[in-house]
């Protein structure tokens, strides 16, 4: 303790050590709060870890995959099948009338065959596999019956890492983890210390209101750096994933993206008086995101009237953005629409939750 | 404003703070109704009420963290809306239940409240003010209901504010953690500082504030000394008692007893507000006997603060 008398006599209880900045203060304290929650470590830095194990295990290239053919069971199922059974790269079995369907959906089987002159095929044309077992067992049949190919074409087998599903969901899952961590954890931590008097508290202090909210969005970025360096490392461990551009230029797209989810985090949490509410509109904000800012599969799917739309979105524009960096090498010219719209996410969403905040 | 009220020595004690003609509705429910107070600096100030009577409203107005619908609030001399600044740097705010951060040390919690001012005490100069010093490296959540709130009131002391607001500041707590809470408060007044706390305890009010101010339904019923007040009863004993069944014995002849100055009834029993109690009693106990009554309950205690209550409103002041 620094207290002392000084000359005059009055008690002197000023400390020597110069207090830190308000703002590192606050920031300390988040950094402090998060590290000292095992579960939020779990969500930000175990879970997009498990998700990328899952799906790349789910989705691994599998080169010489075969077809999965169903006979249904009936007259001339037994020769039908013997006579696939020596085709390659399809799998053929017996199934019964009643399991047809079934096993169709189910994806057990991506085509059935009712055996018969001439066979007849059962398939969902909405499943690429289920269409391109068709093709396949169609050919199979074909040339069984005596059809002969007019020639074979030579094959260049695209195996190169960057160009596989994993190479192309991992920058997706990397903008899903900025965007999850950013709202849920700028979110609830907000709204917890809202319901729990301490924003009305620290309102009743000189504290600078502006640096409390700045303090959310700074604390995200040093684990920032920590949650995407895990992701990147694990993929390139297990699944040779890389970027082909700069990390320097990934790390500054990660940092913009941080940012504007941050900012958004801040907005969302502005006004909300508990954690249900937040959650709410967390989800509300996040869900279309998931499916319309190609995470999963790309967003070129959705009709060209939306495209837009959809590029206006910030996880439209952080997974375009890490994509182009990882998978094309570009550099900053060729992302500057992208790293646009992220800086325009980050203004006016942490300009407006300034505005808007409900402090008591 | 702060200074129409004194005469002569606004110098020697000038306001720390005041309003006049304060109001506060929610709704349809008028919370603050035409409220006066004067602060003088250096003293300290209880705003005592039942639950509801617009304490809190009251201080939060004070404290510039609600806005009232009418009337002015003068703090330090300054005005909120103009000097927010300037008074958030001076004052010193413990608010109802507030709940720091379950995962910060006491340290941490008090680190970050000290930096958002530009003056004031080290942290362990806060912490050994508020005897949490063995508790610094403890997480919030481990801490005791007493510990808690006198975390509130180190937080609330980290720029040794020139005026400091508590509301409820030991509601909840046990006997020991309350006298330390009033030992710490009474640390603050000697060293020149000016409180003004909310509080439904009555010994709260009679030992810690050198004036009351009693509220109810948002007004301001009663202001003094506790001692003034209690005087102005005109009696400094309360006899209570209710009879073994029967009718209840008639006002007039009890306040002919010797040494009773008023007459309550409430809830069955009887209150006499006596002088004398040596006269009073056994006055009280030979027109008993002379009836052949028989008492089924019978105490007496010094006139408090919660008998002012009752004096103005006709209610005890904590009918939960």
């Amino acid at each position: 303790m620094s207290l002392s008398l000084t000359p005059d006599g009055t008690c002197a209880m000023n400390s020597r050590r110069p207090t830190r900045h308000p703002l590192v203060e606050l920031i300390l304290a988040r950094l402090r709060e998060f590290v000292r929650e095992p579960e939020a470590v779990f969500w930000v830095l175990i879970f997009p870890i498990v998700l990328a194990f899952a799906l790349g295990v789910a989705f691994r290239t599998k080169s010489d995959e075969p077809v999965y053919a169903g006979v249904l069971a009936g007259q001339g199922s037994a020769e039908m099948l013997a006579a696939l059974g020596t085709s390659r790269g399809i799998h053929a079995r017996t199934v019964q009338p009643e399991q047809a369907d079934r096993a169709l959906r189910d994806g057990e089987v991506q085509v059935v065959i009712l055996p018969g002159t001439p066979p007849t095929y059962r398939f969902d044309p909405t499943r690429p596999e289920s269409r391109l077992a068709r093709l396949a067992v169609d050919g199979a049949l074909q040339r069984l019956a005596g059809r002969t190919d007019r020639f074979t074409a030579a094959e260049q087998p695209l195996q190169v890492v960057g160009a596989r599903y994993i190479d192309w969901l991992i920058p997706g899952l990397l903008g899903m983890n900025i965007m999850g961590t950013g709202l849920w954890g700028i979110g609830f931590a907000i709204v917890w210390a809202r319901t729990k008097n301490l924003l009305k508290r620290f309102a009743a202090t000189p504290m600078s209101r502006s640096h409390y909210l700045l303090a959310h969005i700074l604390a995200r970025m040093v684990f920032l750096g920590v949650e995407v360096g895990a992701l990147l490392i694990f993929s390139w461990l297990v699944f040779s994933v890389s970027s082909r551009g700069s990390l320097l230029l990934l790390a500054a797209v990660a940092v913009l993206g941080a940012l504007a989810f941050g900012g958004i985090g801040l907005l969302v949490a502005s006004r909300a008086r508990t954690v249900e509410a937040v959650s709410g509109w967390m989800n509300a904000v996040m869900l279309p995101m998931w499916v319309l800012s190609g995470v999963f599969f790309s967003s070129a799917n959705f009709p060209a009237v939306t495209q837009p739309l959809i590029h206006a979105l910030p996880l439209t524009a952080l997974n375009d953005a890490f994509r182009a960096v990882m998978l094309d090498g570009a550099s900053v010219p060729a992302i500057a629409g992208e790293l646009l719209t992220l800086s325009a996410w980050t203004v006016l969403s942490f300009s407006i939750a300034l505005r808007v905040f409900r402090w008591k | 404003m702060c200074h129409n009220s004194l005469v002569g020595d606004s110098d020697a004690h000038p306001n720390a703070a005041c309003c006049r003609g304060l109001r506060k509705r929610y709704g349809t429910v008028v919370a603050v109704d035409g409220l006066d107070l004067d602060v003088r600096t250096g003293e300290c100030f209880g705003l005592l009420g039942p639950n509801g009577a617009g304490k809190t409203t009251t201080i939060e107005i004070l404290e510039g963290l609600l806005k009232p619908d009418a009337g002015e609030v003068e703090i330090l001399g300054l005005r909120w809306g103009v000097d927010d600044q300037a008074l958030r740097q001076r004052l010193g705010i413990q608010l109802q239940d507030t709940q720091f951060s379950d995962k910060l040390s006491v340290e941490e919690v008090v680190r970050l409240f000290r930096s958002f001012y530009h003056r004031g005490p080290s942290v362990s100069a806060v912490l050994a003010m508020v005897g949490l010093e063995p508790k610094r490296g403890s997480w919030v959540s481990k801490l005791s209901g007493g510990q808690k709130q006198r975390l509130a009131v180190a937080c609330a002391l980290v720029n040794e504010p020139d005026l400091l607001f508590l509301d409820e500041p030991t509601t909840g707590l046990d006997p020991q953690s309350r006298r330390q809470l009033w030992s710490l408060l009474d640390g603050f007044r000697q060293r020149g500082g000016t409180i003004v706390l909310t509080t439904h305890y009555l010994d709260e009010a009679e030992t810690l504030c050198d004036r009351v101010g009693i509220v109810d339904h948002g007004r301001l019923i009663a202001l003094g000394t506790p001692r003034d007040l209690i005087a102005t009863l005109g009696a400094e004993h309360v006899i209570e008692f209710e009879l073994d069944g029967g009718a209840p014995l008639a006002t007039e002849m009890l306040k002919q007893l010797p040494g009773v100055q008023d007459v309550r009834r409430l809830d069955g029993a009887t209150s006499l507000q006596v002088s004398e109690l040596h006269t009073a009693v056994p006055a009280l106990l030979a027109e008993l006997e002379r009836d052949h009554r028989n008492l089924s309950r019978f105490a007496t205690h010094h006139a408090t603060l919660e008998d002012v209550f009752v004096a103005h409103t006709g209610r005890h002041l904590r009918d939960e």
